[in-house]
C-alpha cells in the first residue's frame, strides 16, 4: 500500500512533465497535421535556458528568495523558448507548408539533430548539474518503516502544471485566439477565407507549445537537477506516445495520456524492472496505434476519397 | 508599369527592418546558449562563463544574412517563381538520369586503383575504408530503404532495426557455430526479412506519420533489447572478435595459408580492405539491380501504385496487405545483408551503432535523394556521409580558427542543418523527376512539377 501510494505520487509528477510536453505535439499536429519531431529537443533547449537563467539569478544577481528566483527562471525560459520555437517554425516549417507530406517531417528531424548538436557544441557534452534548490517534504502517512512522502518539488510541479493547464484551457476554449486555432484545425482554407490570419495563428500555436515545453524543462531541471544535450529524444518520444495515447489533437487527451505514461513507467520500474521501462513505453505506443489509433479521447480519422 | 519598377528596386527600408528583427530575435535566442557557457569548476559546481564576443559575431552574421536575403535573394526567387511551370524536366536532371550512371559506375569500379596510385598503400587504406566502404554501406542501406519509402511510400523510421538484426545474426552465429560469412550472409538477410514481416503485420493498417512513429518505436525496442539482454548480446559492451570474411576460404592473415602468401604477395592489410570494398560494392549493385528489376514486375508496380494512391489501389483489386509486407520484407532483407557485412567488416558490434540517428540518416538520404530515384539516393548518400567524413580531414581550418578548433565536432550539427536547408531548397529531393516503368511508345521523364505524392 505504502509503495503503491508513493509510486502513484512519483508517477503523477513524471506524468505532469510528459503531459506538458505532449500538449506541444498534439496542438501542432492538430493544426498543421505534422509530427513536430524537434519538440523534444525544444524541451531540452528550454531546460538549458532555465539552467543558465537560474545560475544568473542565484549567483550573479543574488536573489535569495527561492520562489522569486524560480518564477523569474520560469518566465525567462518560457519567453526565450517561445522565441526559439517561433524561429524554428518560421525558418524550417513555414516554407514547406503545402509541400508534400514528408517534407516537414524530414525538416523537423533535421532540426532535432541540429538542436541537440548545437547544444552539445555550445555547452559541451557533459551532464550539467545544479545543487538542489527546493528541499523539504511532507510525510503523508506510513510512519517509521516506509513513510509515504510528497516532496516540495513534487508539490510545485503539481501546482504549476494544474495552474498552467487551467490558464491554457481558458485560452483555447474561451478566447478569440483559441477560436481561431480551432477553426484552422478544422479547415485552414475556410478559416483564411473568413479573415483569420492562418500564419499568425500557427505561429502562436508553436509559441504556446514552446512555452509549455519550457515549463516542463524548468520543472524537469528543478526535479532531477541534471540536464544534458541528449536528454531531449527520450522524453520527446514518450510525450509523443502520451499525445497519441490520449488521442492526438485533443488537449485533455494529451494530459491524460501524459499521466498514464508517467504512471505506467513508474509502476513498471517499481514492480518489474527498470531495464525495460522504455521498452514498456514504446510497446504501449505501438499497441495503442495498432488497436486504438484514435486514442482515448480522439476522433476517429474518417477518410474521404 | 510603376508597380513593377517599385518591386524591382532594392527595398532598403524593408531589408533594414528585417535585419533589425533578426538581430533582436537571434540575440534573444543565442544569449543563454552562446552568450553564456556552463562549466564545472574545480569544486565540481556548475558556474557561468561569458562569451559575449562570440555572441556578437553570431548575431552580426545572422543580421547580415537576413539583410541580404530580403534585399537580393527574396526578390530574385519571387521573379523565378513567376515563370511558368515547365512540363519538361530540366537539362541537368535529364542528363543525370541518362548519362550519369555509367560514369559513376566506372568511377566506383576503378576507385581503389585510383586511390592506390595517388596516395600509395598506407594512405589509401584510410580513403578506401573511411570513404569507400563507409559510403557504400550507407548507399546499400539507402537502396534497401528506398524500396520501402521510395517505391511503396511507407515511411519507416526504424530501418536500422533490420540492420541490427543482420549484424547480430552474423556475429552470434559466426562466433557460436563457426559458420562462414558466405553462408551467413543469405541467412542474415532471411532472418531480417522475417523480422520485417513480423513488424510489418501489426502496422499494416497505419499510414503516414503514424506508421513512421510505430516503426520508430520498433527500432528503439530492438535496440533496447540488444542493450538489456546481456546474456546473449553482452549489452553495451557489444560483441568483439567477430570473424572476418575470407577470400572465398583464404583468410587475410600474415600466415602461410593467408591471402598474401598464397598469391605470392608481400603481406599488407590493404588487400582485405580492397576485397571488402568490392564485396560491399557488389552487394550495393545487387540491391540496385534487384530494385530495378522488381519495379517492372507486378509487385513493383503495385508498390508504386500504393505510393501514389492506396484507395485507388484497393479499388483495383490489389492486395494491399501482401504488397506492403513484401515491401517491408524485401527492404529488411537488404538491411540484413548490409548489417552482416557491417559486422564482418568491423569485427565488433554494439548497440551504439544502431541508434535512431542512423535510421534518420538513412531516411534523410532517401528523401533528399528524391524518393525512388536510385541515382539521387546514391548521390545523397555520398554527399551526406562523404561530406561529414571529409570534415575530419580539414586540418587547414585549425590554422584559421586556432589549434583548439575541431571540425569533427560540427559534423552532426552541419548534417542536421543541411537536412533542413536541402528540404527547403528542394522539398522533393535532388533528383525529383520520375522515370515511368511502363510507357507508351516513348520513354519520357516526368517533371517534378507533375509528380503528385500519395498519402501512404
Amino acid at each position: 500500500m505504502e509503495v503503491f501510494v508513493q509510486q502513484l505520487i512519483n508517477g503523477i509528477t513524471l506524468g505532469s512533465i510528459y503531459g506538458l510536453i505532449a500538449i506541444g505535439y498534439t496542438m501542432v499536429f492538430g493544426i498543421i497535421g505534422m509530427v513536430n519531431f524537434a519538440h523534444g529537443d525544444v524541451f531540452m533547449v528550454s531546460a538549458f535556458i532555465a539552467l543558465v537563467a537560474l545560475l544568473l539569478v542565484t549567483t550573479w544577481i543574488g536573489i535569495a528568495s527561492v520562489t522569486l528566483a524560480l518564477l523569474i527562471v520560469l518566465l525567462v525560459a518560457m519567453t526565450l523558448t517561445s522565441v526559439v520555437n517561433w524561429t524554428i517554425e518560421r525558418f524550417a516549417y513555414r516554407p514547406l507548408r503545402g509541400s508534400f507530406r514528408l517534407a516537414p517531417l524530414i525538416s523537423a528531424i533535421g532540426m532535432s539533430i541540429f538542436l541537440s548538436n548545437f547544444v552539445q557544441v555550445a555547452q559541451g557534452p557533459r551532464v550539467k548539474s545544479i545543487p538542489p534548490i527546493v528541499s523539504g517534504e511532507f510525510v503523508l502517512f506510513g510512519g517509521e518503516t516506509y513513510p509515504v512522502t510528497l516532496s516540495a518539488k513534487q508539490l510545485i510541479i503539481w501546482v504549476v502544471t494544474a495552474v498552467l493547464l487551467a490558464a491554457f484551457w481558458y485560452v483555447v476554449a474561451k478566447t478569440s485566439l483559441g477560436r481561431a486555432q480551432r477553426a484552422c484545425e478544422q479547415d485552414r482554407k475556410m478559416a483564411a477565407l473568413l479573415g483569420i490570419d492562418v500564419d499568425r495563428t500557427i505561429s502562436i500555436t508553436f509559441i504556446m507549445g514552446a512555452a509549455l515545453a519550457a515549463v516542463a524543462g524548468t520543472l524537469y531541471l528543478m526535479y532531477y537537477g541534471v540536464i544534458s544535450f541528449a536528454d531531449g529524444f527520450t522524453p520527446g518520444v514518450k510525450a509523443f506516445t502520451a499525445a497519441v495515447l490520449g488521442g492526438i489533437g485533443s488537449l485533455p487527451g494529451a494530459v491524460i495520456g501524459g499521466l498514464l505514461i508517467g504512471l505506467i513507467e513508474t509502476f513498471w520500474s517499481a514492480y518489474f524492472t527498470t531495464d525495460y521501462k522504455d521498452v514498456a513505453a514504446f510497446s504501449i505506443l505501438a499497441i495503442t496505434l495498432v488497436f486504438l489509433p484514435q486514442g482515448i479521447l480522439g476522433r476517429p480519422d474518417v477518410e474521404k476519397v | 508599369m510603376p508597380g513593377e519598377a517599385q518591386a524591382a528596386r532594392l527595398d532598403f527600408a524593408r531589408a533594414l527592418k528585417d535585419a533589425a528583427l533578426a538581430t533582436a530575435v537571434s540575440f534573444a535566442m543565442f544569449l543563454p546558449l552562446i552568450g553564456f557557457n556552463t562549466v564545472l569548476n574545480l569544486r565540481n559546481e556548475t558556474v557561468l562563463e561569458t562569451r559575449f564576443g562570440t555572441l556578437a559575431v553570431f548575431v552580426a552574421i545572422i543580421a547580415a544574412a537576413t539583410f541580404l536575403n530580403t534585399l537580393v535573394l527574396a526578390p530574385w526567387r519571387a521573379r523565378r517563381a513567376q515563370r511558368a511551370v515547365s512540363r519538361e524536366p530540366g537539362k541537368i536532371s535529364q542528363w543525370l538520369s541518362r548519362r550519369f550512371a555509367p560514369f559513376a559506375l566506372g568511377f566506383v569500379l576503378i576507385y581503389p586503383a585510383l586511390v592506390l596510385s595517388l596516395t600509395g598503400s598506407s594512405g589509401a587504406l584510410k580513403w578506401i575504408d573511411n570513404f569507400g566502404i563507409q559510403i557504400l554501406i550507407y548507399v546499400m542501406l539507402a537502396f534497401g530503404l528506398n524500396i520501402v519509402v521510395g517505391l511503396a511510400g511507407l515511411l519507416d523510421l526504424g530501418y536500422v532495426a533490420f540492420y541490427a538484426v543482420g549484424a547480430y545474426s552474423y556475429a552470434l552465429l559466426a562466433k557460436t557455430f563457426g559458420l562462414s560469412f558466405y553462408m551467413l550472409l543469405p541467412l542474415a538477410g532471411i532472418l531480417a526479412a522475417f523480422w520485417g514481416i513480423l513488424l510489418g503485420f501489426p502496422v499494416l493498417r497505419l499510414r503516414g506519420d503514424y506508421l513512421a512513429i510505430v516503426t520508430l518505436a520498433f527500432g528503439e525496442i530492438i535496440r533496447l533489447v540488444l542493450v538489456n539482454w546481456i546474456p546473449v548480446t553482452n549489452g553495451y559492451a557489444g560483441i568483439s572478435g567477430v570473424p572476418r570474411p575470407t577470400f572465398f576460404g583464404i583468410p587475410f592473415t600474415a600466415g602461410d595459408d593467408g591471402f598474401a602468401a598464397v598469391f605470392g604477395l608481400p603481406f599488407s592489410p590493404i588487400y582485405r580492405t580492397i576485397f571488402l570494398y568490392y564485396l560491399i560494392l557488389a552487394l550495393a549493385l545487387l540491391t540496385a539491380y534487384v530494385t530495378l528489376r522488381l519495379r517492372r514486375l507486378p509487385v513493383g508496380r503495385a508498390w508504386e501504385a500504393l505510393r501514389e494512391d492506396e484507395i485507388a489501389c484497393r479499388a483495383l483489386g490489389i492486395n494491399t496487405t501482401s504488397t506492403k509486407l513484401t515491401a517491408f520484407a524485401t527492404g529488411a532483407m537488404f538491411g540484413g545483408f548490409a548489417g552482416s557485412f557491417f559486422a564482418a567488416r568491423q569485427g565488433f558490434i554494439s548497440p551504439d551503432s544502431f541508434t535512431f540517428m542512423e535510421s534518420a540518416t538513412i531516411v534523410a538520404m532517401v528523401v533528399l535523394g528524391g524518393m525512388g530515384s536510385q541515382i539521387g539516393v546514391a548521390i545523397a548518400a555520398v554527399a551526406m556521409v562523404g561530406g561529414t567524413e571529409i570534415l575530419r580531414e580539414l586540418d587547414f581550418l585549425k590554422e584559421i580558427f586556432g589549434p583548439d578548433f575541431d571540425p569533427t565536432q560540427y559534423r552532426m550539427l552541419l548534417f542536421g542543418f543541411a537536412m533542413v536547408v536541402i528540404m527547403i531548397w528542394k522539398p522533393r529531393g535532388l533528383v525529383s523527376t520520375r522515370e515511368p516503368s511502363v510507357f507508351l511508345k516513348e520513354r519520357k521523364l516526368i517533371s517534378r512539377d507533375l509528380v503528385k505524392e500519395g498519402h501512404g
